[in-house]
């Protein structure tokens, strides 16, 4: 048994406390250089933009190696609060707002560089009605800033350098509140992995440093979700709504105790409630969850298209999401609301030195 | 503040430079004094941010901050890069209501602990004919000649850019 304790002495603080929305401020600037990429283990910022590319034809190693570097560069200036090179709109780029520029390479991009991919397509999962239109990729641009205007100008920038390597595969836009609620109204993101080192970062090889991201795109049926009542949307997920307890506590950070039952004998958190699907009992194991929600518009009749960007970061693909996946897929009571219709996987490469480009340990 | 003592200064180097163009004088400074200011012990010219418009052939330019850390004046002469055989220094200049561009007589002139900005609408370098493609995210070296100075050699950085059309009008000398 994982006791409480040893979580919150094991990284509590850089686990959940890092991972509360802190409010945005015009000029603040998360670091860039490091071991890891910013925009992982960074504060959630309010606004993110993921572009998924699809390298040209005749992009191959040496394209891709000056693709990297462009970029490189471009987040090296843009995260500093510093115009691009030849950047046009520059009084743009003066509100840095947290921004973080991550990258992540896409089985495709391996290929396209003759090297080996460290990531594969996910399996298929029988919940999946996956489009086209938002799954795949080869190279993956995450943008997250505290300023929408920021993370515009910084996608043009981006796509802009890009243009001549690969085609805009997907666009996918999101939002989140410092309440960190999605748009069920559920607290969302309570149990992370406490220590990043052992769930997220990849230890060795040239990768070190690195890790994964899984990119869904879950979309919600809020019309549907609209005739469930507050009792059938708690005992769906194993949490109040208001608080975000456990069905089985007081507080959103009370641990769910999964083996009380009611006086008639059964589990107060269901055998299928949410929470109780996605548990996993080795902290080591867990995923580092950084949702944005979308909101993409209306029908006609006012229907929303609104959902969850699930991004999944873990050192391990097959150990860490497959299993958590495959248990929600077997008799999560959400599935009836959510729907995966996008994946992607992408390696996320490790952090970069002042001369170095972002991939540079793993395409050298 | 900052951007404000940026454009000031920005605009000072502009017209000790000689250059009083209306629009290269409003437009806003990309590079830090504060970062140019920086840079010791100093050689006694730099350039900050270097870049090359992309080009499969003909014309294109580069651009970039030239820094003078001496207490002396400096001219560049002439540029030379092995992508073009041909290379002018040029400036951007008003010409019957419209922006043309030409070469700079006498040269770019870097004033004695000051910066002067080489950039699309303003000075730039201009590369006459390009003979190897300037590609994206390209290395592409560079050398100014310094009127009775030590050359400044440089490597530009291939960047796609929309910008920088002005019309060519051919200076006294070549047509």
């Amino acid at each position: 048994m994982i006791s409480r304790r040893g979580l919150i002495a094991g990284g509590a603080l850089t686990a959940v406390g890092a991972l509360t929305a802190t409010p945005a401020h015009a000029t603040a600037v998360e670091p860039f250089h490091g071991i890891h990429q910013a925009g992982i283990a960074t504060p959630p910022q309010a606004y993110a933009v993921f572009v998924g590319l699809d390298l040209l034809p005749d992009t191959h190693k040496e394209a891709i190696v000056r693709l990297l570097q462009l970029l490189t560069d471009d987040a090296r200036r843009l995260t500093q609060g510093r115009p691009a090179l030849a950047d046009t709109e520059p009084e743009l780029a003066m509100t840095a707002a947290r921004l973080t520029i991550t990258f992540g390479f896409g089985p495709g991009l391996f290929a396209a560089a003759k090297a080996e991919s460290p990531v594969a397509p996910l399996p298929s999962f029988t919940v999946d009605k996956l489009e086209k239109r938002w799954s795949g990729g080869d190279l993956l641009v995450q943008i997250c800033a505290d300023d929408s205007v920021t993370v515009a100008h910084a996608l043009r920038v981006i796509v802009k350098d890009a243009r001549s390597f690969a085609k805009v595969r997907w666009v996918q836009r999101g939002f989140q509140s410092a309440t960190r609620r999605n748009l069920m109204g559920q607290v969302d993101g309570t149990i992370q992995p406490a220590d990043l080192d052992r769930a997220v970062w990849i230890g060795q090889g040239p990768a070190r440093g690195g890790t994964t991201l899984v990119l869904r795109r879950i979309r919600m049926k809020l019309e549907s979700w609209d005739a469930a009542d507050r009792v059938a949307r708690e005992f769906t997920i194993g949490r109040r709504l208001d608080t975000g307890a456990p069905l089985t506590g007081r507080a959103e950070r009370d641990e769910p105790d999964y083996s009380q039952v009611n006086r008639l004998g059964f589990p107060i958190i269901s055998e299928y409630a949410h929470i109780r699907r996605a548990h996993v009992t080795d902290p080591g194991l867990r995923i580092l969850r950084r949702p944005y929600n979308y909101d993409e518009g209306l029908t006609p009749d006012g229907k929303s298209d609104s959902g969850l960007l699930f991004a999944s970061y873990q050192a391990d693909i097959d150990r860490q999401f497959v299993p958590i996946q495959r248990n929600l897929g077997k008799g999560d009571l959400l599935n009836e609301w959510v729907t995966p219709i996008g994946s992607a996987v992408f390696a996320i490469p490790p952090g970069c030195t002042p001369e170095g480009w972002i991939g540079d340990s793993l395409l050298s | 503040m900052f951007s404000r003592h940026a454009l000031l200064l920005a605009a000072t180097v502009v017209a000790l430079a000689g250059c009083g163009s209306q629009q290269v004088a409003a437009a806003p400074a990309k590079q830090s004094p504060a970062v140019v200011a920086k840079q010791s012990p100093a050689p006694a010219l730099t350039i900050t941010d270097p870049w090359v418009k992309t080009a499969k052939k003909g014309m294109s330019a580069a651009f970039g901050t030239l820094v003078n850390n001496t207490d002396a004046e400096v001219t560049i002469v002439s540029g030379a890069s092995p992508v073009s055989p041909k290379i002018e220094l040029h400036e951007v200049v008003e010409s019957g209501g419209k922006m043309i561009m030409r070469p700079k007589e006498g040269g770019f002139v870097i004033p004695a602990h000051g910066t002067h900005e080489l950039r699309p609408g303003g000075d730039h370098i201009m590369l006459m004919g390009v003979a190897q493609e300037v590609l994206p995210g390209a290395r592409i070296p560079f050398t100014l000649t310094v009127k009775g100075g030590e050359p400044l050699e440089f490597t530009a950085i291939g960047k796609d850019f929309a910008g920088g059309k002005e019309d060519y009008q051919p200076g006294m000398g070549h047509k």
